[in-house]
C-alpha cells in the first residue's frame, strides 16, 4: 500500500473529479462530502510520502511499471514532498471553506464547481510530483484550464479578466512547451533526471540556451513575475472568493517551484551561474516587482485587489531568493514559498468571510469590524504581523534568510529593497487594522457623547471560521518550527554546490 | 541565402506562423481575432514538433511487421522509421489546444451576453462608464 502512495496522490482527486458530476446529477448535496473525501486521500498520501522522504531519502514511482527514461516517472524528493503537503492541506482547507461561499457564488452549479476544484488541485499536485517534462506541461494545462473555468464565474469584470488570462496563460504554457521541444530536439529525452545527466555536455549549444529562455519566460508568466504580472490582479480580484482562496496562493507558488526545478535540477547550478546571466536578470526584475507591487498595493482601496498586488511583491521575494544563488537565499525562497502560501491563503479566507457577511471590500468598510467579527479580524492581525516580518510569525523567518542571502551575495540594493518592502507592508496592513480596531464608533467627531453603542457580533459560519483559525495558528506555529523544517527538509532541497 | 532558408523551411514556417499568432494576440482589438491568433500560435508549435520527427532518406511510419506468429523482425534500423514520439506528444497538445479554445469560446459567449460586443475598446468604454456611474451612486 505505502508503495502506491505517489499514485494515490494524483489518482484520488482525478477520479474524484470525473465522478463528481455523476454524483451531482442525482445527489447534489453529496458533492461536497465526496470532494472532501477525495482530497483527504492526498493529504494522507503526501504526508506519508514526506515522512518516507525524510527517513529514507528521495524515491521514484514508475507509472505502469515502465522504467524511466521511457516511462513517466513520479519523482518525490524533499522539495516536491514539502510542496505536495502544502498543496494538499491548503486544497482541503479551501474546499472546507468553500461550503458557504459556493452556495451563493455558484448557486445551482455546485457539482461543476467541485469538479473543477478537484481538477485544479490534481493539476497543481501533478506539476510537483512528476519527473517528466511533457507531463508537467499536461498538468500545467489541466490546472490552468480548470482555473479559467472557475475564475469566469466571478463578479462583473470576470469574463474579460478570464479571457485575458486565457490568452496570456496559453502563451506561457506554449513557451514552456517550446522549451520542452528544444530540449527534446537536442537530447531525445523528456525525463528530468535523465536530461540532467545528458545536458552538461551540451551547455554551450544554442538550442539549449533557447530552450532555457523559453522555459524561464513561460514559467515567469505563470508565476506573475514583473513585468508579466498584468493578468494577475484582474483575474484574482474578479474571481469568486471561494475560487481565489484556492488558486491565488497556490498557482504562483507552484510556478516558483517549477522555476527552482528548472534552474537547479534540470540544469545544474553552474549552468545558471556561469553560462547564462539569468540570475542577474531575475534578481533585478524581482527588485522592480517588489517596488512596483508595493506602490500599486498602496494605491488600492479595494483590499482584495491590494492583496493581489502584495502577491506581485511576494513573488519578487521568492525570485530574489532564487537569484542570489547561495544557500541562505534559496533556503529563504523555499521557506517563503511555504510561508507565503499560508499568509496569502489566510488573507483570501478573511476576505471571503468578510464578503460573505455582506461587508464591502473597501478599506472604509472595515470600520469597527473587530466588534462584529473578532476571530476573523484576529486572524487578519496575525497575517499582517507576519507580512511585516514580526516574530514569532513565520514571515519573519523566511525574510531573515532572504536578507542573509542577499547580504552573503553582497547585493545591497536587494537587501534594502527587502527591508523597505517590510515597511510598505506595515503601512498597507496597519491602515486597515487601524480602521478596524481604533476608528471611533459611528465615525462621528461631532462631540456629542454616544452611549456605549452595542455592535452585535456577527461572525462567519464555522465552515469558514475553522480554516481561518487553523491557518492563522499555522502561521504562528510555522515560525518557531522553521528551524526544524530547514534541517529536516529544505537543506536537502538546496543543491550541494551552494 | 535562399538555400539556407529552404534547407530548414519547416523552422521558418513555424517561426512565421508563431509571429502571426503573437501579433494577432497582442495587436488585434477584436476578441475573436485574438482567439484565432492563439490558435495559430498553438498550431505553429504543433508543426514544429511534428516536423522534428521526420527523417530524410526513405524513412517510413513506425509500424513493425512481424511474421504472423508473434515474432517481429529481429533487427530494427532506427533510421528506417520516423520518430513517433513527438507526434504522440502533439496528440496531447492538440487536445489541450481544443480544450483551451472551447473554454475561450465559452468565455466569449459570457462576454457577449454581458456587453453585447466583442470589441475590446467598446467593452472598456462600457466598463468605465459603469464604474463612473457606480461612484456617482455612492
Amino acid at each position: 500500500m505505502s508503495d502506491q502512495l505517489p499514485a494515490l496522490i494524483i489518482i484520488a482527486p482525478l477520479l474524484g473529479a470525473f465522478l463528481t458530476p455523476v454524483i451531482g446529477w442525482r445527489y447534489r448535496h453529496l458533492c461536497r462530502p465526496w470532494a472532501l473525501m477525495m482530497l483527504a486521500v492526498p493529504v494522507y498520501a503526501s504526508i506519508g510520502s514526506l515522512l518516507r522522504v525524510i527517513s529514507s531519502g528521495p524515491f521514484g514511482y514508475h507509472l505502469g511499471g515502465w522504467a524511466p527514461p521511457w516511462g513517466i516517472e513520479y519523482r518525490i524528493d524533499h522539495l516536491s514532498a514539502l510542496m505536495l503537503v502544502l498543496i494538499a492541506v491548503i486544497g482541503l482547507l479551501a474546499t472546507i471553506n468553500a461550503k458557504a461561499g459556493a452556495a451563493i457564488e455558484m448557486r445551482g452549479k455546485e457539482p461543476h464547481f467541485y469538479t473543477l476544484l478537484l481538477l485544479q488541485i490534481t493539476g497543481l499536485m501533478g506539476i510537483v510530483i512528476t519527473g517528466d517534462l511533457f507531463n508537467i506541461f499536461v498538468f500545467l494545462e489541466i490546472c490552468s484550464l480548470s482555473g479559467y473555468g472557475l475564475i469566469a464565474h466571478g463578479e462583473d469584470g470576470a469574463p474579460m479578466a478570464t479571457f485575458n488570462y486565457i490568452i496570456i496563460g496559453t502563451i506561457g504554457a506554449s513557451f514552456y512547451l517550446l522549451g520542452v521541444g528544444y530540449l527534446y530536439m537536442a537530447t531525445g529525452s523528456l525525463n528530468i533526471a535523465d536530461l540532467a545527466t545528458i545536458l552538461p555536455d551540451l551547455y554551450h549549444s544554442k538550442m539549449i540556451l533557447v530552450g532555457f529562455a523559453f522555459f524561464t519566460t513561460g514559467v515567469a508568466i505563470k508565476m506573475g513575475l514583473f513585468p508579466l504580472h498584468f493578468w494577475m490582479p484582474d483575474a484574482y480580484t474578479t474571481a469568486p472568493n471561494s475560487v481565489s482562496t484556492l488558486i491565488a496562493p497556490l498557482m504562483t507558488k507552484v510556478a516558483a517551484y517549477l522555476l527552482i526545478r528548472i534552474m537547479f535540477t534540470l540544469f545544474q547550478p553552474d549552468f545558471t551561474i556561469s553560462i547564462v546571466p539569468v540570475a542577474t536578470i531575475l534578481g533585478w526584475l524581482a527588485v522592480v516587482a517588489i517596488i512596483v507591487g508595493g506602490i500599486k498595493a498602496l494605491a488600492q482601496t479595494d483590499i482584495k485587489r491590494m492583496v493581489t498586488y502584495v502577491m506581485v511583491a511576494e513573488v519578487g521575494y521568492i525570485v530574489m531568493g532564487i537569484s542570489v544563488m547561495n544557500r541562505d537565499g534559496l533556503t529563504g525562497a523555499i521557506l517563503h514559498i511555504v510561508n507565503d502560501a499560508c499568509m496569502i491563503f489566510c488573507l483570501f479566507l478573511v476576505i471571503g468571510a468578510i464578503s460573505y457577511k455582506g461587508h464591502g471590500r473597501e478599506i472604509y468598510h472595515f470600520q469597527n469590524l473587530n466588534k462584529k467579527m473578532p476571530y476573523t479580524m484576529a486572524a487578519f492581525v496575525i497575517v499582517a504581523l507576519s507580512m511585516c516580518g514580526i516574530p514569532p510569525a513565520c514571515g519573519f523567518f523566511s525574510k531573515w534568510y532572504l536578507i542573509m542571502g542577499t547580504i552573503a551575495a553582497k547585493q545591497w540594493v536587494f537587501a534594502i529593497t527587502l527591508l523597505g518592502s517590510s515597511l510598505v507592508n506595515a503601512v498597507l496592513f496597519f491602515r486597515i487594522i487601524e480602521k478596524a480596531y481604533l476608528a471611533p464608533l459611528g465615525g462621528g467627531a461631532h462631540g456629542h457623547d454616544h452611549e456605549e453603542e452595542v455592535i452585535a457580533r456577527d461572525e462567519a459560519p464555522a465552515s469558514m471560521l475553522i480554516p481561518i483559525l487553523v491557518t492563522a495558528a499555522a502561521i504562528l506555529i510555522l515560525g518557531p518550527l522553521s528551524g526544524k523544517i530547514i534541517t529536516a527538509v529544505i537543506q536537502h532541497a538546496v543543491p550541494a554546490i551552494f | 541565402m535562399l538555400e539556407y532558408i529552404l534547407a530548414k523551411y519547416n523552422y521558418w514556417i513555424y517561426v512565421v506562423l508563431m509571429m502571426i499568432g503573437l501579433y494577432a494576440m497582442m495587436g488585434k482589438r477584436n476578441l475573436v481575432k485574438k482567439l484565432i491568433g492563439m490558435n495559430i500560435f498553438q498550431t505553429s508549435i504543433i508543426l514544429l514538433f511534428v516536423s522534428i520527427g521526420v527523417k530524410k532518406g526513405g524513412a517510413t511510419v513506425p509500424i513493425l511487421m512481424g511474421d504472423g506468429h508473434g515474432h517481429g523482425e529481429p533487427l530494427i534500423q532506427v533510421a528506417d522509421y520516423l520518430n513517433p514520439l513527438p507526434h504522440v506528444l502533439m496528440l496531447t497538445a492538440i487536445v489541450v489546444s481544443i480544450a483551451t479554445t472551447g473554454v475561450a469560446l465559452a468565455t466569449l459567449i459570457l462576454i457577449y451576453k454581458r456587453y453585447h460586443t466583442l470589441e475590446e475598446d467598446e467593452i472598456m468604454a462600457i466598463r468605465k462608464e459603469a464604474a463612473a456611474y457606480k461612484t456617482l451612486g455612492t
